[in-house]
């Protein structure tokens, strides 16, 4: 009792004073958005502006008029391909790296980490720019580049045509986000034991089987952290395909995603006007799409991680 | 046998000077490229700008026909603005949540959290709405209430664990002196927490900075641009002058480049000591 009375008036103005503020804002411009958005997606908006109620007939409408189904199904396909990009090439890279970062009495490794981390740091739109460049036939700096290693006929227009962009694409976007599995995936090895690698090496193991017999199955959690990390920042993405391919995700929407989707439902585009309620209907499928990945992350997490856990 | 398979120093070293090159090269070759003349960027882009080559017209002409200066002004203020609110109110709340047991704390602490996994992006349709309705749309206080409510659920779920890490001796002898709550928290609580402010203030930085979405919805003027807004919009226009484009993109990336080696440690430090889990 004595240390609740030290805690302040059984009326904590003060409480509020310090929690209001945030709470406030974070309800107003994250919470009420994202719930209100849900809500719409359950709305139709007529030419005069009104709304007016449609039960699930929007969500109906992108799964079954064949206009849309199309575009979806193309985007979201489209989405899992991006990701599964990134967890095949990005995360194993990251992964290599923090290994050989983390080798006992490396010199230079904060150098190294530094630079390999900086793409990282620049924005989205940039380094979209930048690759554009180097891969424009105009240019010819790319043709350069694979001539030294032996490939003479140049580089095949990679962002003109279907097969290639999205692939394309998705390897800028590993190159410029391999520093963050790399440096999330360090952390969780410095925290391995030094006593259990070393017990392994004199019983004979080297570096290597110690790293993929005791320190990777160590670190799983991190491991499944950094796959929903990167699952979230997939499935949000837009800035890369828009600032490269413009919101039509060229060419003919091969390189189409759930942002650039999102971005042209809602603020359409050519002579397609734009659709608010159409809009708010993508936006939560992506916000369930991202809700599974979230769930099944927890769930595997809570049952089957949590063990190996130092 | 036993060392059959294990990389020499000298192979590690190669493989992770290869990944620094691949991951720098490109940046280092826009730069270069930027500071030399037309013909040069064609006939010889591997190499670096000399007496010869070396030009400025790309800088002359995005500074001459484009609003970098307030471009830079905006992204500046926006930025530095969302990160005041995101840490004093950030840290506020942490301390809130970490310090005081009230009815509903942990629904309070779990509802901050929601907003660290779900984009406020998809939250976009609304927010305009909101926006709109509130006279807010095409101004920078638009873009810093919305970076705020993103910073905040990461930044006080970080510093909240710090504060729970202060011992208790110290605020429970304040507060047999009597001092008032306010004052533990601004002067004793906000001073032990700084390294933390700091990676809060890293974090929260970078996305602001770099983000398109939300300059594009909600301040697409050429007052509000912001730089990255401004660089997409000015690159769909000159996208032939390749003097210009090189020389915007550098203008970009420099200065990002600078900060970023200055705080570096302070970031990687943040990254490491697990304060993103």
């Amino acid at each position: 009792m004595a240390s609740q009375s030290n805690k302040g008036s059984p009326f904590k103005t003060h409480l509020f004073v310090f929690l209001l503020p945030a709470v406030l804002i974070y309800s107003a411009f994250m919470i009420l958005p994202l719930i209100d958005t849900l809500r719409l997606s359950f709305y139709s908006i007529e030419t005069d502006g009104a709304t007016s109620f449609a039960g699930w007939a929007n969500y109906i409408t992108i799964f079954t008029d064949e206009r849309w189904s199309t575009d979806f199904v193309n985007a979201l396909k489209n989405n899992f391909l991006f990701f599964l990009i990134h967890m095949l090439v990005q995360n194993p890279i990251g992964i290599f790296l923090a290994a050989l970062l983390s080798l006992p009495r490396l010199k230079l490794k904060n150098t190294y980490r530094t630079l390999i981390f900086m793409p990282t740091m620049l924005s989205v739109v940039i380094i979209g720019f930048i690759w554009q460049l180097i891969l424009s036939p105009i240019w010819g700096v790319g043709d350069t580049l694979v001539g030294f290693v032996g490939m003479n006929d140049g580089l095949p227009p990679l962002l003109g045509e279907e097969s290639t962009t999205l692939l394309t694409l998705s390897l800028v976007s590993v190159w410029q986000f391999v520093g963050i599995p790399m440096m999330l995936i360090y952390a969780a090895l410095l925290n391995v034991p030094d006593d259990l690698v070393d017990a392994a090496i004199v019983d004979g193991a080297n570096q290597w089987t110690a790293f993929w017999r005791i320190k990777l199955p160590l670190i799983l959690p991190t491991v499944a952290m950094v796959s929903v990390l990167t699952f979230v920042a997939n499935f949000n993405a837009f800035d890369l395909i828009y600032a490269v391919k413009g919101a039509l995700a060229g060419p003919n929407f091969s390189s189409d995603i759930m942002g650039t989707l999102f971005y042209r439902t809602f603020f359409g585009f050519q002579l397609q006007p734009g659709n608010p309620s159409m809009g708010a209907t993508v936006a939560s499928l992506m916000f369930l799409v991202i809700l599974c990945g979230v769930m099944i992350y927890l769930y595997a997490i809570q049952r089957r991680l949590r063990r190996y856990q130092l | 046998m036993r060392n059959s398979r294990r990389l020499g120093p000298l192979a590690v070293h190669a493989l992770l000077i290869s990944y620094t090159i691949i991951a720098l090269f490109p940046i280092l070759l826009i730069i270069f490229n930027s500071f030399k003349s037309r013909k040069a960027i064609f006939k010889s882009p591997l190499s670096l700008p000399d007496a010869n080559t070396f030009d400025l017209v790309g800088f002359e002409k995005v500074l001459g026909s484009s609003s970098f200066d307030v471009y830079f002004l905006n992204s500046i203020s926006v930025t530095v603005m969302s990160l005041a609110f995101v840490l004093v109110l950030g840290a506020m709340a942490a301390w809130a949540l970490a310090e005081y047991d009230f009815p509903g704390s942990d629904f309070v602490a779990l509802f901050l959290a929601i907003g660290i996994m779900i984009p406020i992006r998809l939250g976009s349709v609304s927010l305009l709405k909101i926006i709109v309705s509130l006279g807010l749309i095409n101004t920078l206080t638009a873009l810093v209430l919305v970076y705020t409510a993103q910073g905040l659920p990461l930044a006080i779920f970080i510093l909240r664990e710090f504060i729970a890490q202060i011992p208790d001796d110290l605020k429970e002898a304040a507060r047999c002196d009597g001092v008032t709550e306010y004052r533990i928290f601004w002067s004793i609580i906000l001073p032990l927490i700084r390294p933390a402010l700091a990676t809060v203030a890293v974090f929260t930085m970078i996305p602001v900075w770099n983000d398109l979405w939300f300059p594009l919805i909600l301040a697409p003027g050429e007052d509000t641009a912001t730089v990255t807004l401004g660089i997409q919009q000015f690159i769909g226009q000159y996208v032939t002058d390749w003097n210009a484009v090189l020389a915007s993109l550098t203008l970009a990336i420099v200065p990002i480049l600078i900060l970023y080696l200055v705080f570096s440690r302070q970031l990687i430090r943040g990254l490491t000591s697990g304060a993103v889990k």
